[in-house]
């Protein structure tokens, strides 16, 4: 499903230069759930934009679903991130002063649905993420760091996406309330064989995965493979 | 329809519009502040000046209908009216009166000489105003109503009477409050006058205005108080308002050619001459009034840009959040233009609501008798719309132009 061919990535600002990643390829198939794992600074987040279509490798290529994602335009691209992926942020997840349904209604929202049937989508997203019906109603300020994370994780999952990106979605979490929420990822690739990149610099987060990908100065450095 | 449902409905972009403005009430409340005194001042300078207009109208039309006033002199072109050599020139004189007389179309003819005067009550009261010499026709052509007594009689006019006709501030200032005039005699340049007849006030503002003023026959003006054989004004009745034009015209080639002169050596003015050049003024004095106070539209509408500007700083993460889960660069620059027009149309709605009571306010008062006209309250939602747009551009485009991942690494 992601086929990625020699993708670097390199930063400008002003005068300055600097390369994040230095020459990146791999594959993923459909259902398979990945971690990519490495330090900080190693360029995950900057991988992961590029696979998530919110950012273009500066060369390289990059195929999702056997489409050309260099040859897109900008609301291509935005089109691509409304239908086909779904992200969880490792903060700022949650629109504030808005409820929780809300917050999962908008990639819905930007998809042009009406009313009902948000609703309905988003409460069995919710319930798939785990999330207690009690707390729909509620503000994403009057949340827990792990209900907030179980919000974003339905918000990923309301526009059935063949890929959910997930960025250090456990950092700001303790490591209790980290477990509970990389087994609801767990579960949805289980369960309903959703394709999941996990990014972490934790190995005991990766260790969830069923594959993993080492990355360090913008360079693979291993990669289990497909299990 | 297809193509529509694929787009934020209009129902959500109010959502998030209303849920991001409520979420700053006093901020919002400021901004919409400045549009608030902005349209509110707009709405009631031009219903002021709409109000003078009027008002300045009916009185002109009060004058008299259909009436043509024949002044000696040339007024000068750009002058206006005022500039009249009225009482300087006397190239009008009686037989001038009597031709006109013949026109075709004339209905009456009122000859009048003016001229300030002394004026003694026996109450001791003194006065200095205006006396007209005039023939009776003149109450009819100038619409004066008598409050009590007669006026100026063909008898009084063929004999030198020495009968005088008050307007109601003289009769005041000379008797005072509510006295009985009529068979009064006054003193005007040491000559005595008895007073046959009282006018009705006529109020307004005064072009030559009757309340203050003292009738007397015309040729006893001209023979015993003046001296003098010309006139200084000869108001002209016509019969249709229709043909105002050419009895204009007939009077110009008749009086021309009677005084042989090669250019007219007098000037004819119509009501609709004075309305225009009245209107001209006050229009140009509105126009004066309201660009004031769309100056202050302005800095409303800057104080829109400045607060979306700001918000659109605070929201950086929002707007890339947004675009992550699939918002275009058209949802955000439509969320955040929405954003501004809100607010301007909110502001437009209360401004018309002020300037409404403001208007209102002045008309109690009494000052003018102002009228808020439709026009003015849609040119006034029109340009609070507008001012949201212009000045909601800039911001809208910034938030939409912002590329997801700095706005999401934004701290
Ligand atoms: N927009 C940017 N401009 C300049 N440098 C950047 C930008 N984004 C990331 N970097 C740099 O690229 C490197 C990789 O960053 P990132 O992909 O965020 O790493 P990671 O997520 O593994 O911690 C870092 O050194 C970072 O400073
Ligand atoms: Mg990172």
């Amino acid at each position: 499903m992601i086929e990625i061919k020699n993708i670097t990535k390199t930063y400008k600002t002003g005068p300055m230069e600097f390369q994040a990643l230095a020459g990146v390829s791999f594959k993923i198939a459909s259902g398979e759930f990945v971690a990519i794992m490495g330090p900080s600074g190693s360029g995950k987040s900057t991988l992961m934009h590029i696979i998530g279509a919110l950012d273009k490798p500066t060369t390289g290529q990059y195929f999702l679903g056997g489409q050309n994602m260099s040859a897109l335009s900008e609301n291509e691209l935005a089109d691509i991130r409304k239908n086909k992926i779904g992200f969880v942020f490792q903060q700022f997840n949650l629109l504030p002063r808005t409820s929780v349904l809300r917050n999962v209604m908008l990639p819905l929202v930007y998809a042009g649905l009406n009313s009902a049937d948000r609703k309905v989508q988003s409460e069995i997203a919710l319930k798939a993420a785990g999330l207690d019906e009690s707390h729909f109603k509620h503000m994403s300020n009057q949340l827990s760091g792990g209900q907030i994370q179980r919000v974003a994780i339905a918000r990923a999952l309301v526009n059935n996406p063949a890929l959910i990106l997930a960025d250090e979605p456990t950092g700001n979490l303790d490591s209790k309330t980290g477990e509970i929420v990389l087994n609801t990822f767990k579960k949805l690739n289980q369960e309903q064989g959703r394709t999941i990149i996990l990014i972490t610099h934790e190995r005991d987060v990766a260790q969830h995965a069923r594959r993993v990908i080492h990355i360090k100065d913008g360079l693979i450095e291993s990669d289990t493979g497909q299990l | 329809m297809i193509f529509l449902e694929r787009k934020m409905n209009l129902k959500d972009i109010f959502y998030e519009t209303y849920t991001a403005l409520a979420a700053n009430k006093v901020r919002s409340g400021l901004t919409i502040l400045g549009i608030v005194i902005g349209i509110g001042s707009v709405i009631a300078m031009v219903s002021i000046g709409e109000g003078a207009k009027v008002q300045i109208q009916t009185s002109i039309e009060s004058l008299g209908s259909n009436l043509l006033t024949i002044l000696p002199g040339v007024v000068q072109p750009g002058r206006g009216i005022v500039s009249s050599g009225r009482g300087a020139a006397q190239t009008l004189d009686n037989d001038d009166s009597e031709i006109i007389q013949t026109i075709d179309g004339v209905a009456a003819v009122a000859p009048e000489v003016s001229r300030r005067f002394q004026v003694i009550a026996p109450t001791g009261n003194n006065t200095n105003t205006t006396v007209t010499g005039a023939d009776p026709v003149f109450m009819n052509v100038r619409n004066l109503v008598l409050a009590e007594g007669s006026f100026i009689t063909d008898s009084g006019v063929r004999g030198l009477g020495r009968e005088a006709v008050l307007g109601a501030t003289v009769a005041q200032d000379l008797f005072g409050e509510g006295a009985q005039v009529v068979g009064e005699t006054i003193r005007i340049n040491r000559i005595n006058f008895r007073v046959i007849g009282l006018l009705e006030p006529k109020g307004g503002f005064g072009f030559s205005g009757p309340d203050d003023m003292i009738i007397v026959p015309v040729t006893t003006m001209q023979k015993i108080l003046a001296g003098v054989d010309y006139l200084s004004t000869i108001s002209v009745s016509v019969t249709d308002k229709n043909r105002m034009n050419e009895v204009r015209d007939s009077i110009n080639a008749i009086l021309t050619e009677k005084h042989r002169v090669d250019e007219p050596d007098f000037s004819i003015i119509s009501q609709e001459d004075i309305l225009g050049t009245l209107s001209q003024v006050i229009n140009t004095f509105t126009m004066f009034l309201a660009s004031i106070a769309g100056i202050s539209l302005v800095v409303g509408g800057i104080g829109i840009m400045n607060m979306m500007l700001t918000t659109v700083t605070e929201r950086t993460r929002e707007i890339g959040l947004r675009k992550a889960i699939g918002a275009t660069k058209k949802d955000i620059n439509r969320q955040f233009l929405a954003e501004a027009v809100l607010l301007t149309f909110v502001g437009g709605f209360l401004g018309i609501a002020l300037g409404w009571a403001i208007s209102f306010g002045v008309t109690a008062l009494g000052l003018v008798q102002t009228s808020v006209s439709l026009y003015s309250v849609f040119l006034a939602f029109g340009v609070s719309a507008a001012i949201g747009i212009i000045f909601g551009y800039y911001p809208a485009r910034k938030a939409s132009s912002m590329n997801p991942i700095d706005a999401l690494r934004y701290e």
